[in-house]
């Protein structure tokens, strides 16, 4: 019964090819939309979430605050007003579990033949802690590096392909602005951070050698920037406060003045961008399951069509002895039908999109079985949701009247 | 005697307009035996196509009974009506009724579709009808490729591949030449005469009904003659 009936849906899509094809059109574009704008959505959620979590979690960063001489203010950064003490003080507050003070530059970098200009970060070993960092091969500077102010140097992905290519970077000697350095570790790939830049386009050196011997600094102990990772989410709140207290009071800030330091969260940075990417890919999937229905319409719009058309068939159907329900099968069928070839195929023009929109333009996009399970169910959903009213009002005609539709 | 393949009483049939109510057939009283060949006639708008559809059970009666081979209509719904069209009446129209997108074997088949046949016993019954009114071999053709005393050949099998109580024809010569009509005319009768089925037959051509045994002439509603058709030939020409 259900295969002639199939068969007979068939038969009917094929007796008028075109119309079918423009049907079934609304439902491919609508799939289409769907896992496209799922996959857009999904990318960029989990690049923001493996930007999150490349970052460390529960960070803070403590910048330098603005200089303001004779009535002109220059930006946050410039002024000179955190050490490596100030560091060392926050690092003894209960809530904090790492610190990591920072000085970063821009240097150029000759290995041979080849050179390369990249940021490097004067740091402490523990920068690699507080930014959830691992050394992949090799093994990180200590403490004892940073006090003798050994010239070793941690690589970035990046700088290793632009420097040595396919040759082992391994204790070779590089030169950072006329300095050698010996190579001792290559840091694992951590890929793009939240404001897009590349995290592994960068090398790390003891921060005492930074100071000293590559860039030099105002004085001997000021530093950039400290990293802080308090010791989980709730002790963020209390960090804050505690550091704020802690840097007014050592740097006599009284109270009502601006302080000469800038605390951010950048946890909650990445939270806001997370929840905004989240937003988006909503809003996505939404706009596109817009067009899902409009393909639904079209599907009911024709079987609406098809059922006046095809009246007098029916109503033969129905002289020799079809039920009610098997009329109303078999134009539900004939609907669901259509939405199913249409989802499948919009299915694959979907995933091939986005496989081209990845390539051609770099978006990230993820393609997830959820996606495609639930592309498919909407479909099948809309197919037995539209083709239902057609369907009902097919197998609701009455036989002789049915017969005599001219 | 056998319990009569079709028996009604005061059939009563009136249509709603926007006039009033319409009356169309104001009682009607008849039975037909197993093995009759009936021809009914009638001008039009006596009430004949109104009867025709009621005995198909395409249609019900506003006030009387039908018994169709044991089975009262009277209060049936839609689809035990849909099973009494499929088990116990074969229907040949005017206009073939074939499906025309699928081939002769598959219209034949049909109605064993909705019987719930199994497949391979399907097409067996089907190509055996089809051979049956002599088109075994056109069993892929599509209905638009055989002539029109074909196509009513067809719809004959599909009628009858079902072993119903009672064929209904309605007019199965209109759209036919008279040398065809003919041709189709001498399968009904052998099929009466024969296969011993039960033939209702409506038509207005005098020539055509003469084939039937017993005629059922309607005028205005009602039955005004009913009897042998020879008499009533011999007496419209006396």
């Amino acid at each position: 019964m259900i295969f002639s009936m199939l068969r007979e849906a068939f038969r009917a899509m094929a007796a008028n090819r075109l119309r079918t094809f423009l049907t079934m059109l609304g439902m491919i574009i609508g799939v289409g939309a769907v896992i496209l704008m799922l996959a857009i959505g999904q990318g960029a959620q989990t690049q923001v979430q493996q930007a999150i979590a490349s970052m460390g979690s529960n960070l803070f960063i403590v910048l330098t605050g603005y200089i303001s001489a004779a009535g002109v203010r220059l930006g946050s950064g410039q002024a000179v007003s955190l050490t490596i003490s100030d560091a060392r003080a926050i690092g003894e507050l209960s809530s904090v579990a790492a610190v990591a003070p920072a000085q970063p530059g821009s240097a150029q970098l000759v290995y041979g033949a080849n050179n390369w200009a990249t940021q490097v970060y004067g740091t402490t070993p523990s920068y690699l802690d507080v930014r959830d960092w691992r050394v992949a091969r090799g093994y990180a500077f200590s403490e004892n590096d940073v006090r003798s102010m050994a010239r070793v140097a941690l690589l970035g992905q990046t700088v290793i392909r632009q420097l040595f290519g396919e040759e082992d970077p391994l204790n070779k000697v590089i030169r950072i602005k006329n300095n050698p350095f010996t190579v001792i570790g290559v840091l694992e790939a951590k890929g793009q951070s939240l404001d897009g830049r590349d995290q592994d386009d960068q090398v790390i050196i003891p921060l005492s050698t930074a100071q000293r011997k590559v860039f030099g600094a105002q004085f001997p102990q000021s530093v950039r920037f400290i990293m802080v990772q308090a010791k989980s989410e709730e002790a963020m709140a209390p960090a804050e406060k505690a550091m704020d207290a802690l840097l007014r009071e050592r740097h006599r800030i009284q109270p009502g003045m601006d302080p000469d330091f800038t605390i951010r969260n950048l946890s909650a940075v990445a939270e806001v961008q997370a929840a905004s990417t989240r937003v988006m890919s909503i809003m996505l999937g939404a706009i596109a399951s817009v067009s899902l229905v409009v393909g639904g319409i079209g599907i009911m719009n024709i079987m609406l069509v098809s059922v006046t058309e095809r009246t007098r068939e029916i109503g033969i159907r129905m002289a020799i002895g079809a039920r009610r329900r098997d009329i109303l099968l078999q134009f539900l069928l004939e609907a669901v039908i259509v939405s199913i070839i249409g989802c499948l195929i919009g299915v694959l023009l979907g995933v091939s999109i986005a496989a081209l929109v990845a390539n051609v333009s770099g978006t990230f996009v993820v393609v997830t079985a959820a996606s495609l399970v639930l592309a498919f169910a909407v479909a099948a959903g809309v197919g037995v949701f539209f083709g239902f009213y057609p369907a009902r009002k097919a197998a609701a005609l009455k036989p002789i009247e049915a017969l005599r539709f001219q | 005697m056998p319990a009569p393949v079709v028996f009604t009483e005061a059939l009563y049939k009136q249509y709603e307009t926007g006039a009033g109510a319409l009356p169309v057939l104001r009682g009607v009283d008849l039975t037909i035996q197993p093995g009759e060949f009936v021809a009914v006639m009638g001008p039009s708008g006596s009430g004949k196509s109104t009867f025709m559809n009621i005995l198909g059970c395409l249609d019900t009666p506003t006030s009387g009974r039908y018994v169709l081979d044991g089975n009262d209509t009277a209060r049936l719904a839609p689809d035990q009506l849909a099973r009494l069209r499929n088990r116990f009446i074969g229907f040949v129209f005017q206009g073939f009724n074939l499906l025309p997108r699928a081939n002769l074997l598959d219209n034949v088949a049909l109605p064993l579709v909705y019987a719930g046949v199994r497949k391979s016993q399907r097409e067996a019954r089907a190509q055996e009808m089809l051979a049956r009114v002599g088109l075994a071999r056109y069993a892929t053709h599509l209905p638009s490729q055989i002539s029109g005393g074909q196509q009513q050949r067809v719809a004959i099998a599909r009628a009858l591949i079902n072993r119903p109580s009672l064929l209904l024809a309605d007019e199965p010569t209109g759209n036919l030449d008279s040398r065809t009509s003919h041709e189709i005319m001498d399968v009904f009768s052998a099929l009466n005469r024969e296969g011993r089925i039960t033939i209702v037959l409506v038509t207005h051509e005098a020539d055509i009904a003469r084939v039937a045994t017993r005629l059922v002439n309607f005028v205005d509603g009602h039955v005004e003659y009913d009897g042998p058709t020879a008499d009533y030939f011999a007496g419209t020409l006396a």
